[in-house]
């Protein structure tokens, strides 16, 4: 009995794989998946006062979301803002990486641990940095003004959406950098030096040759960056003032104060939904962008 | 002497629908060095990952010394491996690497030093007790594990492609010593090579295999000299493809109307039909003779040499003759370089060189 | 390109001039004498490190970060580690489906892990706290402990460990005696990673801790008054430090004898 439950065992890659598979695949399960599907029925209830919730089914809250135009022009700024967070970290990132993997002869380890070190340091301190350095009372205004260059402290520095995008594309380019450097680094170097044999400029070359090649690094920073921060909470809370708000504050106030728990959770479905949409579309956009340069 | 020590009774191993070994059946005997030959991706890794225990049939049944080991996991069977990257434990030196296996054999500690001592003087590696891997040269890695697969005393040591990785001296090197050291201690080896020449030269049967089935099993000698179909023929050294239409039968012997050559009486040793083209005809390269005069042998072809190439011990002509549509190679050891100036020559075949394979 | 090229490495110095300079601010004045933080610099001075001994409610949320920190990432590296060896050592189906899976925590917004963990542990009766923090941790912990075992294992020979078995020992054995002190670097590298991510996690621990707070928490309630912002640079500092170290000791430690250390870099999509 045991012998052949052993060899069937042994027999299929499959079961052995899913055996080891088994504690992530549950863990996903039970603390994301059915979490998120009881958020999701969440939304279709109603909150009825406090301490009490009705249970019964309706689309209402999808309708609240859509009839508050407050919550609307939240969701398309957190996606205008995780947009630009995300071409600047990109466009900031890519000749660092660019340089790297091409020019860098020696340790380049050094330079990419170096790179990535500040990301590992606590996200809430880094966005904290950026509030001493942009706010009312913090390093640029406290200093002009100790200089006698300024009389009021400049306020667009802080409480706006400038800060989010700064402190935002700050925090995020370790995601940047990483996918990009890889995808750099793979690219064979006499490709390049074929390009350039086969007499295209410089510019031609990185057009046709290494920008086509990076593409996978970039969708991967794309999404990697775009996705989690369409859902930032800490930067607009600490950096946006009204300006700079962002939906997750909002998700984050039905949950509290504002103690609408069905809204909030129909907030964060629309939230997902959305993200999904977009990471949709971007993969699709960038497949075919692929193939068209390929 | 037993001559069934390992069977391998309809073993099949199929990977998602890859046959990797298809319905095999065979038997080794005890104290045989065994080889199981073919080129990449035809079976013999799977098969010898069976014996050990790596993977398990998808059907049929393993033996070793009448002992059932189908469903045995590896630590359970009366196998040792050298394996082709020789998977030398990184993290311990050359003497714990040894002593790896005998832990659980429970043995004296006296016995274990002892045993260890003797294969390291067995495989030529005393004072290199305390080195690690990184620290070895390809060949001395290769002995290691070697050593540390014999020193379970196994029933049977299973080589995986162990002399791939060595350059070519080397690799000859450990042929002869490899062999010398199996004769010696006694124990079956099951070789897998996808090297013809090592195969040849080291085994006292080889299985050839292609596409999961076993093509010929026989030795040496006969593989070169009778090969049995079109794949073992042209997979063991070279040889020539002539076209060919078979006739009446004789006795022994087949009437066959060979391309370019004639109608002649050939040896019918694999049972060829009858008024068949479904067959070929081969020749080998050094049965032939080239020659700047006619010679009196069965064949003798006028022909024109279009290339030569110096192999060194041999020389390689590549020649068309009248009415083969396919140039011809013949290597000779024994020729005037001198007379071949006009490149007019003649081949000459005799008819006992000649064989008749079935396509199929 | 063997030549050199100037513009581009002036602006990867900029580049790291960004990332590092605002970060570097905090320790700069967390022994500044003002309640401000500007130019130039007013005097130097510990005070401000002084006074974390006496914070009681400090030294609880410290207490209460470690213990969240020690088990999440203790629990995430075990099973990322068997999920790892699933991914780099077999072929099979659903494989990308399930890769996905697992990296799916790593990738949405952590807002909504945080409220999907709040719905179903107060609707269960639960009290907030730092049990559901810690499996948010671990949900969270998990995938990056993996990236960084699966870099570890991917180079892994594991005929290594058929060698083993093929040597008479068990699986357990083999485990123990083979891959554990082979994969030990990555082990531990992925510990020290995935403690210092749940350190430093704010999100789950705001919407979940409830009133036991976790060193972010701490901090994000000492943020909001500006008479104690020095207070908060010096704590920050100190963490700085910490962290810096226990990134470097990992860095360092997943590098350990890995020849090709190009690949464990790569955060895979």
């Amino acid at each position: 009995m045991l012998q052949s439950w052993r060899k069937l065992y042994a027999k299929s890659e499959n079961t052995q794989a899913y055996s080891l598979l088994s504690p992530a695949l549950i863990l996903v399960a039970v603390a994301m998946l059915v979490p998120m599907m009881l958020m999701l029925s969440f939304s279709f209830f109603t909150q009825v006062s406090m301490m009490e919730i009705d249970f019964s089914f309706t689309f209402q809250r999808y309708i609240d979301f859509f009839q508050k135009n407050l919550l609307v022009t939240l969701l398309i700024k957190s996606v205008k803002i995780s947009f630009l967070v995300t071409l600047i970290t990109l466009i900031t990132a890519y000749p660092v990486c660019y340089y790297i993997a091409f020019y860098v002869k020696k340790n380049k380890m050094l330079w990419l641990v170096l790179l990535t070190l500040p990301f590992w340091t606590s996200y809430l301190l880094r966005v904290f940095s950026w509030k001493i350095i942009l706010g009312t009372k913090g390093v640029i205004n406290s200093s002009l003004i100790n200089a006698g260059l300024l009389s009021e402290p400049l306020t667009f520095l802080m409480y706006s959406e400038t800060a989010v995008v700064i402190t935002l594309t700050h925090a995020w380019a370790a995601f940047a950098l990483l996918p990009l450097y890889v995808s750099l680094e793979k690219i064979d170097f006499s490709l390049i030096e074929a390009g350039r044999d086969l007499g295209l400029s410089r510019f031609e070359v990185f057009w046709k040759i290494t920008f086509p090649l990076s593409l996978p690094g970039v969708i991967g920073a794309i999404l990697i960056i775009f996705i989690p921060t369409v859902g930032d909470y800490v930067t607009p809370a600490l950096l946006g003032g009204t300006d700079g708000r962002m939906l997750s504050n909002m998700i984050q106030a039905y949950f509290g104060k504002a103690n609408n728990i069905p809204l909030g959770a129909a907030s964060a479905t629309i939230m997902l939904t959305t993200v999904a949409i977009i990471t949709i579309i971007v993969s699709n956009v960038t497949k075919r962008l692929t193939q068209r340069l390929s | 002497m037993n001559n069934s020590f390992i069977q391998i009774n309809n073993i099949s191993k199929h990977f998602a629908d890859v046959k990797a070994v298809d319905d095999v059946s065979f038997e080794i005997k005890e104290g045989e060095f065994f080889s199981l030959l073919g080129p990449s991706g035809c079976g013999k890794t799977t098969l010898l990952r069976l014996l050990a225990g790596f993977e398990y049939p998808t059907t049929g049944n393993l033996f070793i010394d009448g002992v059932d080991i189908t469903e045995l996991s590896p630590d359970k069977r009366p196998t040792n491996m050298v394996f082709q990257n020789y998977a030398i434990f990184p993290h311990l030196n050359v003497e714990k690497n040894i002593q790896f296996g005998l832990r659980k054999l429970g043995l004296s500690n006296d016995e274990i030093n002892n045993r260890v001592k003797d294969v390291l003087t067995l495989v030529k590696l005393e004072g290199y007790e305390e080195r690690f891997s990184n620290q070895l040269s390809g060949g001395q890695r290769q002995r290691v594990a070697l050593a540390r697969a014999l020193v379970r005393q196994p029933k049977v040591l299973l080589l995986d492609e162990p002399l791939g990785a060595l350059d070519k001296k080397l690799r000859d090197e450990m042929q002869l010593e490899l062999r010398t050291l199996q004769k010696n201690i006694g124990i079956t080896f099951v070789f897998v090579t996808h090297d013809q020449q090592e195969a040849i030269s080291m085994s006292d049967r080889v299985a050839v295999m292609n596409n999961g089935k076993i093509q010929q099993l026989s030795a040496p000698n006969e593989l070169y000299k009778n090969p049995e179909n079109i794949f073992v023929s042209d997979f063991i050294g070279e040889t020539n493809f002539l076209k060919v239409m078979t006739k009446s039968s004789e006795g022994e012997f087949i009437n066959a109307s060979i391309e370019g050559l004639g109608e002649f009486k050939i040896k019918n040793n694999l049972n060829i039909a009858e008024n068949s083209s479904d067959v070929v005809c081969s020749v080998r390269p050094e049965s032939m003779m080239i020659s700047k005069v006619k010679s009196d042998w069965d064949i003798c072809l006028e022909a024109k040499i279009r290339q030569t190439s110096y192999l060194g011990e041999m020389t390689r002509f590549y020649v068309e003759a009248k009415g083969i549509d396919k140039v011809i190679t013949v290597s000779s050891q024994h020729f005037d370089n001198q007379s071949f100036a006009d490149n007019e020559c003649f081949i000459s075949i005799s008819l006992e060189d000649i064989s008749i394979l079935n396509k199929k | 390109m063997n030549e050199k090229n100037n513009s581009l490495l002036i602006y990867t110095l900029i580049y790291f001039a960004f990332l590092y300079v605002p970060v570097l601010f905090l320790p700069l004045f967390s022994f500044n004498d003002a309640d401000y933080m500007s130019f130039p610099l007013a005097g130097f001075t510990t005070e401000h490190y002084e006074e974390m001994w006496s914070k009681r409610n400090l030294h609880k949320a410290l207490w209460a970060s470690i213990k969240v920190g020690v088990v999440a990432s203790v629990v995430s590296t075990v099973i990322a580690l068997f999920a790892a060896k699933a991914f780099a050592r077999y072929k099979f189906r659903g494989q990308k489906v399930s890769y996905g899976a697992i990296m799916m925590p790593f990738l949405i917004p952590e807002i909504i892990l945080a409220v999907a963990l709040l719905i179903i542990w107060i609707n269960l009766g639960f009290k907030l706290g730092l049990v559901p923090v810690t499996i948010g941790h671990i949900l969270f912990c998990t995938p990056f402990a993996m990236l960084i075992l699966i870099a570890r294992i991917e180079g892994f020979d594991f005929s290594l460990e058929e060698a083993s078995r093929d040597l008479g020992e068990s699986a357990w054995g083999t485990f123990y005696r083979v891959s554990f002190p082979l994969y030990l670097p990555g082990i531990v590298a992925a510990l020290l990673l995935s403690f210092i991510i749940s350190f430093d996690e704010f999100i789950l621990a705001f919407f979940l801790t409830g009133s036991d707070a976790t060193l972010p928490m701490y901090m994000w309630g000492q943020m909001r008054f500006v008479q104690k912002l020095p207070h908060v640079l010096a704590l920050g500092a100190v963490i700085l430090v910490f962290t810096t170290f226990i990134v470097l000791l990992a860095f360092w430690l997943r590098n350990l004898g890995q020849g090709k250390a190009k690949k464990d870099i790569g955060i895979n999509l």
